[in-house]
């Protein structure tokens, strides 16, 4: 599905600046991206060694472990497959507490960490396991408790009151969550998945 | 909303100050341990760069096509169809953005809350979406790619659904109380 909508993104795109006579834009857009991809990359070395730097230290002084403990009832339940004591439990609370508070540069070391750790539960290591389909279905959908950015751009344009659409983000979000986890359930239930 | 504002802005002085120092307490060797951990992130960083090139450069001659135009004015008539206020109508853009590129859809987002007012119905809701839904298309290849996921399953059919009531249910709330 994935290669699918690659190549129809940039198929259509081509045909589209072909025919308006934009051309010229396919190999302009083309070089700028390719060059942000490793602006974003570069910019992420610093980062995710700062948060991962951070979470070692919090794993082997138990911190990571507390925590984990504290939320294993709660993660249990939305990953049924997850082995008992499994580090992706950390790496996975740590991504959703970050997304929470809107950490939004935290968040990424933690998911990619968390990835990392249910690959090595994963015994088709090709093949996206249930319990990694879960977690990018809480990812995508989670909860942020104050959008930093788009205040501060609501702030910028001149808002009467730019933190009163908290509260319809909060509820837009929940209702996103619900829907990611329920689907997630029914999917992963569904025999020939 | 002031207090969930100023634990974001203490969160990570607070874990830059708690986590060392009650480590240290505990026998570990902070420094070694930090850089042992940074390590990893390093190699993530850069593994990842190939996925982030490969989706950026697809999306991005989509988008300056004029492609990702021509999808939201077919989209216009089935919103229309669907007997929405027809103001609504300028949000398609950015809900087509939305799950596939953050700084796009921010730009999308900043866009329409400067020509239509922040404070306007299209304003708000902008912002709504903005928070509230991710790049989930982005972020599924990249977190699966970077540990050589190939078969996602059903991973897109569940955030692109999230993302379609993400986008419904801020049209309906937005109204409700703005409207």
């Amino acid at each position: 599905m994935v290669n699918l909508i690659w190549l129809a993104m940039l198929i259509s795109g081509i045909i589209v600046a072909a025919a308006t006579g934009n051309i010229d834009k396919v190999t302009q857009s083309a070089l700028e991206a390719a060059e942000l991809g490793v602006d974003v990359g570069i910019q992420l070395i610093g980062v995710m060694s700062l948060w991962l730097g951070l979470m070692h230290i919090a794993e082997e002084a138990g911190i990571i472990g507390a925590i984990s403990n504290f939320f294993a009832p709660v993660i249990r339940k939305l990953f049924p497959t997850l082995k008992r004591d499994s580090p992706a439990m950390g790496a996975i609370i740590m991504n959703l507490c970050a997304n929470i508070l809107g950490l939004g540069n935290a968040a990424t070391p933690f998911g990619l960490k968390a990835m990392q750790e249910l690959q090595n539960e994963n015994d088709t290591p090709e093949i996206a396991s249930k319990a990694m389909i879960t977690f990018m279905a809480l990812n995508t959908s989670c909860i942020t408790l104050v959008p930093a950015t788009i205040i501060g751009v609501r702030l910028k344009a001149g808002s009467q009151n730019p933190t009163e659409i908290i509260g319809t983000t909060i509820f837009a979000t929940a209702c996103a969550m619900f829907v990611a986890i329920v689907s997630d359930y029914i999917f992963r239930n569904r025999r020939n998945e | 909303m002031n207090i969930i504002a100023e634990i974001s802005r203490w969160a990570i002085p607070f874990i830059l100050f708690f986590v060392p120092l009650y480590a240290y307490v505990h026998k570990v060797p902070v420094y070694e341990s930090f850089v042992e951990g940074a390590e990893n992130g390093f190699k993530t960083a850069i593994k990842i760069i190939p996925f982030l090139i490969g989706m950026l450069v697809s999306i991005k001659i989509f988008v300056d096509s004029g492609a990702l135009g021509i999808i939201i004015q077919m989209l216009s008539p089935l919103f229309d169809s669907l007997g929405l206020n027809s103001e609504l109508l300028g949000i398609i853009p950015l809900a087509v953005m939305r799950p596939l590129s953050g700084s796009g859809a921010l730009g999308v987002a900043t866009q329409l809350i400067y020509e239509y007012g922040p404070d306007s119905l299209i304003g708000r809701l902008a912002s709504t979406l903005q928070g509230s839904t991710d790049t989930t298309f982005f972020v599924l290849t990249v977190y699966f790619g970077s540990v050589g996921i190939k078969k996602y399953r059903y991973a897109v059919k569940v955030g692109l659904l999230a993302d379609f009531v993400g986008l419904v249910a801020s049209i309906w709330i937005v109204t409700k109380i703005f409207g």
